[in-house]
């Protein structure tokens, strides 16, 4: 098991710079160019996510970003101390009705799950939250 | 730190928007503000040319979202033209093609407005 650490203040100038730090990571672990933007924007959805819903907007809260390989899995685990969000009442969108009535939001989560094998949220008990997004490395390619 | 760029050109009443750079949380209110004085000025033939743009998260999408139907009752469009297959993708994986005309180059879309104004 391998872990790299990333910390950032809750702005979403900040984005740019994890998406850096992801793409990185996944693109040493093994993943194809596809894969690698998939993730970077999987992580990009979570942290814009708890910038504005869980911190609200607030800056200078703490958002903390670990990439844990194990094998062939790469886990993104976010933590952060905002609100908490219940995915349970998030349902994803039905895209058929989501394109003949167009609005704005709900698919920062959508895109999460289409992009990742896994998107887990969990809340620990010292009420911090933590987002889990995982991506297994297909067998057709080699862990390098 | 990555950047984002709209340049703004106006041509037989269609106004293209040439985006560059990085379109996530951080610089879609700069694509809104543009979007919203183009309301104002009721400019409703948009060709959203992504040639240059490098990525887009669903901030981005969102400000698509937010006024295609707006655009669209006052007899406008927003066409997309020249994305990247990587930008294309995330298009196609919401199923958005449906939704946007999106067309390879710039000039066909310019050229569905002009046709559909005869």
């Amino acid at each position: 098991m391998n872990t790299q650490n990333l910390k950032i203040e809750s702005r979403t100038e900040k984005l740019s710079f994890v998406r850096e730090f992801i793409s990185d990571a996944a693109r040493k672990f093994g993943f194809d160019d596809e894969s690698v933007s998939k993730i970077a924007l999987a992580v990009d959805e979570a942290c814009t996510n708890i910038i504005k819903h869980a911190y609200e907007l607030r800056p200078n809260n703490l958002i903390n970003i670990e990439v844990i390989t194990n094998k062939r899995l790469f886990e993104v685990v976010i933590t952060h101390q905002g609100k908490l969000f219940d995915p349970k009442l998030f349902k994803s969108p039905d895209m058929k009705e989501y394109i003949l009535h167009p609005r704005r939001g709900g698919l920062g989560i959508h895109l999460m799950r289409l992009l990742m094998d896994n998107v887990e949220y969990k809340t620990l008990p010292d009420q911090r939250c933590e987002v889990h997004l995982i991506k297994k490395l297909p067998t057709s390619i080699g862990q390098q | 730190m990555s950047s984002f760029r709209i340049d703004i050109r106006e041509m037989q009443n269609i106004n293209v928007l040439d985006l560059k750079g990085y379109l996530d949380a951080h610089t879609a209110p700069d694509l809104e503000k543009v979007f919203q004085n183009l309301m104002e000025v009721k400019k409703f033939n948009i060709v959203v040319n992504c040639k240059d743009l490098n990525y887009i998260s669903s901030a981005g999408l969102g400000v698509f979202m937010a006024y295609i139907e707006d655009v669209r009752k006052n007899n406008g469009d927003i066409k997309l033209s020249n994305m990247s297959p990587k930008v294309y993708n995330i298009f196609d994986l919401l199923g958005f093609p449906l939704l946007y005309d999106i067309t390879s180059d710039e000039a066909d879309a310019i050229k569905k407005f002009t046709a559909s104004r005869k």
